[in-house]
């Protein structure tokens, strides 16, 4: 723990340091200082036990959670979602996908959780349980099922919200997001039409954030590029943003996965 | 036994081809879902109402064309360029430009109309998430062309002259609503949106104007 504790002690000192510089070298040379001591680390551990842990209405574990391989099998799990599941007759991603388990095995309520802020209470065991299962994935190539006619309307649903322009702004995901070579100030964008940007975009999620010491999950990411976008708050495991993820997915198959990854 | 056992494949071979063959729905009826699925997908927060997803008609062709990689008909584009125009006004007194300095302050920031925003706080242009500006300035962005050198690089010596008119009143429109000029344009549309107001519109005309801004130097 004390060790944990000189590690936060050092970002916070690193981030101090690095707000003087300004350039992508510098962040790269960060990210790479920082990859042996990733805090996603400490958010693993905690998912892993969630997932081991009897608790709930129900006392129950997610042992027997299906996350698309069967019940319980988390290795590769992370790289096929979001996918369909004929037990909720929808297409759904890790996220909602685990809130659907934390119903089901251990009663708690879906609706209560999806409405729980970002952070605080069993969303952030949902982040750190994300954490966890996309880990028990690094290195794993995405390979999306499109056997599905809901996955593959959900891809051409999910491509045309990246297109889509709204909000005060007139912005789409694919203002920033659909050309190689470009940045926002001196961030580099990733191109999620196509790969290497898809795998590299959304494989990378969840993250751990420097800038704000938080653990963010792919939905938290997705919620931010909204409000950025000057749009109104899309609701947590919303088909619109299952939707998007099934778009950067498919555009990222056989990219590699490097969640929990470290960010600015 | 063995007539449950082909019941069962007849049934599971039924659900496989619903799922797998089933064809994808027309265009039309995509849009419509996804119409639908905006409905279902956002709630309103602060001042991010439900509004900004609510399909604007420039908007809808922009980003078909910009999904499907087939460019706008002329005609269309056409038209959304005279719809933007008339929504520009010149400046009330008659002045184009402000202070510059007051314009670069415009330029950096970021701020404005997100939720997270206090509704009525002053917006900034976003100006240098997109582009060079100031040679100074060394975080900016990449999405739209150089800004460095504005006025000097189209012969501006003094904003006030007539030979410098066409150049001011370009650059005013732009400002206002840069879709009259390039009708899918991925700028946004600072005045008919309401994201900044006349006088910030003047001081960032200085910022690129003005012989005396360090975008001139």
């Amino acid at each position: 723990m004390k060790k944990i504790l000189i590690v936060f002690g050092l970002i916070g000192a690193c981030a101090a340091a690095f707000a003087q510089k300004s350039s992508t070298d510098s962040i790269a040379e960060y990210r790479a200082m920082l990859q042996d001591g990733n805090p996603a680390e400490l958010f693993e551990a905690k998912g892993e036990d969630l997932w081991k842990q009897k608790r709930g209405p129900k006392n129950a574990s997610l042992e027997q959670c299906d996350l698309g391989k069967g019940p319980g099998v988390v290795k590769g799990a992370w790289v096929e979602l979001p996918r369909y599941f004929a037990d909720t007759a929808r297409v759904q991603d890790l996220e909602s996908r685990l809130v659907t388990c934390m119903q089901t095995l251990q009663g708690f309520n879906a609706d209560e959780i999806a409405k729980t802020p970002f952070g605080s209470g069993e969303q952030s065991n949902v982040t750190a349980l994300a954490t966890w299962i996309s880990a028990e994935s690094k290195g794993m190539k995405f390979k999306l099922s499109q056997s599905h006619i809901e996955e593959r309307k959900m891809y051409e649903v999910g491509k045309r919200l990246f297109f889509m322009r709204g909000g005060s702004h007139d912005f789409a995901c694919a203002t920033c997001h659909s050309q190689d070579d470009k940045r926002i100030r001196l961030q580099d964008l990733p191109n999620l039409t196509k790969n290497p940007g898809a795998g590299n975009g959304f494989g990378a999620w969840p993250a751990y954030r420097v800038s704000n010491g938080q653990m963010w999950g792919a939905q938290l990411r997705l919620n931010d590029c909204y409000r950025q976008q000057r749009f109104p708050y899309p609701l947590f495991g919303s088909e619109a943003t299952i939707a998007l993820g099934v778009y950067m997915g498919v555009n990222g198959l056989g990219g590699e996965a490097t969640a929990p990854a470290i960010k600015r | 036994m063995k007539n449950n056992y082909a019941l069962w494949i007849a049934a599971v071979s039924a659900a496989l081809l619903t799922a797998c063959a089933a064809p994808l729905p027309s265009s039309a009826d995509l849009d419509k879902l996804t119409q639908d699925i905006i409905g279902r997908s956002f709630r309103a927060e602060g001042q991010a109402k439900l509004d900004r997803v609510s399909p604007d008609e420039d908007n809808l062709a922009c980003a078909e064309a910009d999904r499907t990689g087939v460019a706008l008909d002329a005609k269309v584009a056409e038209a959304i360029e005279a719809r933007n125009m008339k929504t520009i006004q010149p400046p009330t007194d008659g002045k184009y430009l402000g202070d510059f300095k007051e314009g670069e302050k415009i330029a950096q920031s970021g701020a404005g109309k997100t939720w997270t925003d206090k509704e009525g706080s002053a917006n900034g242009g976003n100006c240098y998430n997109c582009h060079q500006i100031s040679k100074e300035e060394l975080s900016f962005g990449t999405l739209g062309p150089s800004l460095y050198n504005y006025g000097k690089l189209r012969g501006v010596s003094n904003p006030n002259s007539s030979e410098a008119k066409p150049i001011v009143e370009y650059t005013w429109g732009k400002l206002q609503n840069a879709r009259a000029y390039n009708a899918c344009s991925s700028m946004p549309r600072f005045a008919h949106k309401g994201i900044l107001s006349e006088t910030q519109i003047k001081h960032l005309m200085a910022l690129l104007l003005d012989p005396a801004s360090p975008v001139n130097k």
